[in-house]
């Protein structure tokens, strides 16, 4: 157990190592601006499928940012943030389907809900290590469907049939179709997640959050108050998550309990690893990763389509254990330059 | 009381498969400290080679004994080629790799074995003497040989000399290597091992449930569970703990929250014995020297 524990914070450590410069570099700023022409540039250029297909990839994204807060910069494991996921998807279609609230303001509903629930969850499960805490999430994600289904709670949650949402139209007479206007406002939330985390992150938090991970008990030590920070964590972590959830529920326009099964769970946590564990720019490639692969690996084969979507995990990891941006930084420190990474 | 000794019963029948997948969970985390999110997928690969051969023609038993060592160098085959090269690398990589191997038991047995249901047959005739109205005589075989490989699992670690470097080689690899044991291999063989106690479950659940790909998603969950209650680094506990979770969740769906909710209040139990007894109810509280 010990172990297990040991290896895993000494290798989330060196993941995250060279990251520790904060501030922006010049480079850095320029990289920024073109993240960002791009991000806009999608809103015209892509179609109907291909806008809602971006959009999700943003929804996953500040759904794998909200795990890597928990995991790769806390050190607690989770197999069940899909059920975060879940809960902050039903928060926004129960609150505009039978609230009658406005969609944008459903998605801090859904924030402050899974910050309650992750919480919750999470103050128990502070005696859990490793694996057990893994088992413990494992069993959350595998109550959660089952929960959605509940007869006692059908009225609410809609039982197996789900709830179907409307697709908002851009308000103040914009020019936009209700796809590019979804897809900006998801790019909005995305950029507020992303600004908010890599604060939360760069602050006092942020470094006892890393010091628990690389050594509880000399952090506790220290003055860190390994309890609070670490509950914490797991709400703010599932705070973003339901976030992801929530927009993707706007944008799918419909929940029911079996989109949100152990399989989500398993994607999310394949994605921070693949994106790179403890980094925040991970997540993006880790949610391109999910939305993207599966469908590509159909067209390659269509009779095992799962097994070639195995063959390329196995391969991605014998490739770059550090995920991309561990492969990226690699090659930055192989060519030198001094374009300072962001998070840390 | 008829019908409670009957679940009780079903329970410990389901407990006894948990309980043999459980131990291949702990032997390949004894052996690697690593979980085997794949086990179960292997262990139902390996029972649609056992069902091919007896299509092929052979008779039962040789067909068990075949797919048992074919299940061992499979899965000895898997640990040198794709888990080797991994050793030293971050731990959540790993799981990763463990998941593709999942996803790829997966569709390669639905790919070349199909996804219909087909039916295994039990080697335990049905109007054997062991069998009654309470416990089908498969039932009662399986968990006999459940009982027996455990038998035999605890005398090859503790009484011969090969169980006994294996299990050198999983408490401390460097000082087994500077006595001689080839630790390589030991994980090898730890993993074969594995895979061997997983296709004798495959093949003793797979009456009971039919043979199709998802066979084993839900026993892999109990397993696992089973194996954490128990105390992952015990195998002993192991074998309580799939019995226990077995009984538990047979009971619990019958009698107190039905079918659809049962396998979240198991979990929901066990999660809450975790948070009493954080180590498992036989493993050991490991202590921390700062």
């Amino acid at each position: 157990m010990n172990t297990f524990n040991t290896t895993a914070r000494t290798t989330l450590a060196q993941a995250s190592a060279p990251a520790r410069s904060g501030g922006f570099a010049p480079g850095w700023t320029a990289t920024l601006a073109i993240v960002a022409l791009f991000a806009i540039a999608i809103t015209f250029v892509a179609k109907g499928f291909q806008l809602f297909q971006a959009t999700m990839v943003l929804s996953y994204a500040i759904a794998l940012l909200g795990l890597n807060i928990l995991t790769g910069y806390n050190g607690q494991i989770s197999l069940g943030h899909g059920a975060f996921y879940a809960i902050g998807a039903y928060t926004t279609a129960i609150l505009m389907e039978h609230g009658g609230t406005p969609y944008w303001a459903t998605v801090p509903a859904a924030a402050v809900v899974c910050l309650a629930v992750g919480y919750a969850f999470g103050r128990p499960a502070l005696k859990l290590d490793g694996l057990y805490l893994a088992l413990a999430t494992f069993a959350l994600g595998v109550a959660m469907p089952q929960l959605l289904k509940y007869k006692h709670l059908e009225a609410w949650t809609g039982g197996v049939q789900g709830i179907v949402l409307m697709k908002p139209e851009a308000p103040f007479g914009l020019p936009l179709t209700a796809d590019q206007w979804l897809y900006l406002f998801a790019l909005l939330v995305t950029v507020i997640m992303f600004v908010i985390a890599h604060n939360l992150l760069q602050s006092g938090t942020g470094r006892a959050l890393r010091a628990i991970r690389d050594h509880a008990m000399a952090a506790e030590a220290m003055g860190v108050d390994n309890k609070h920070y670490k509950s914490m964590a797991f709400g703010v972590s599932a705070a973003y998550t339901g976030v992801g959830g929530a927009l993707s529920a706007i944008a799918v326009q419909f929940v029911a309990p079996d989109s949100f099964t152990l399989f989500l769970s398993i994607s999310l946590l394949v994605g921070i690893v693949i994106g790179g564990v403890g980094t925040l720019w991970g997540a993006i490639f880790g949610a391109v990763f999910i939305m993207f692969v599966p469908s590509l690996a159909e067209k390659v084969s269509k009779a095992a389509p799962w097994a070639i979507y195995g063959v390329v995990l196995i391969a991605i990891m014998f490739a770059m254990p550090g995920g991309v941006v561990g492969m990226l930084r690699k090659i930055q420190e192989r060519f030198k330059t001094r374009a300072g990474a962001p998070g840390g | 009381m008829d019908a409670f000794l009957h679940q009780l019963l079903a329970g410990l029948a389901s407990g006894g498969i948990y309980a043999s997948v459980a131990l291949a969970l702990v032997m390949i985390y004894q052996a690697t400290h690593h979980i085997n999110f794949a086990q179960g997928e292997m262990a139902m690969f390996s029972t649609f080679i056992a069902w091919s051969l007896i299509q092929a023609g052979l008779p039962y038993w040789a067909a068990f004994f075949a797919t048992v060592v074919l299940s061992f160098v499979l899965a000895a085959v898997v640990e040198f080629t794709v888990i080797r090269p991994m050793h030293d690398k971050p731990a959540l990589s790993v799981v990763v790799v463990f998941i593709g191997l999942l996803v790829i038991f997966h569709s390669l047995a639905g790919w070349l074995f199909g996804y219909t249901i087909k039916q295994f047959p039990s080697p335990f005739p049905q109007d054997a003497w062991y069998g009654s109205s309470m416990m089908s005589a498969h039932e009662v075989g399986a968990i006999f040989v459940t009982l027996l490989v455990v038998a035999a699992l605890f005398s090859f670690f503790r009484f011969t000399p090969l169980g006994l470097a294996m299990r050198a080689a999983a408490q401390n690899a460097a000082s087994s290597r500077l006595v001689g044991i080839n630790v390589g291999r030991m994980l090898m063989l730890g993993w074969g091992l594995a895979g061997a106690i997983g296709a004798v479950a495959g093949m003793m659940v797979a009456p009971v449930v039919f043979l199709d790909p998802h066979m084993m998603t839900g026993v892999l969950l109990y397993a696992f569970a089973g194996a954490l209650i128990g105390g992952i680094d015990s195998p002993l506990g192991a074998v309580l703990g799939g019995f226990l979770v077995g009984v538990l969740e047979n009971l619990i769906g019958t009698y107190v929250v039905g079918t659809e909710l049962k396998l979240s209040v198991a979990l929901v139990l066990i999660v809450g014995v975790l948070i009493v007894r954080p180590a498992g109810l036989l493993g050991r509280t490991v202590v921390t020297r700062v």
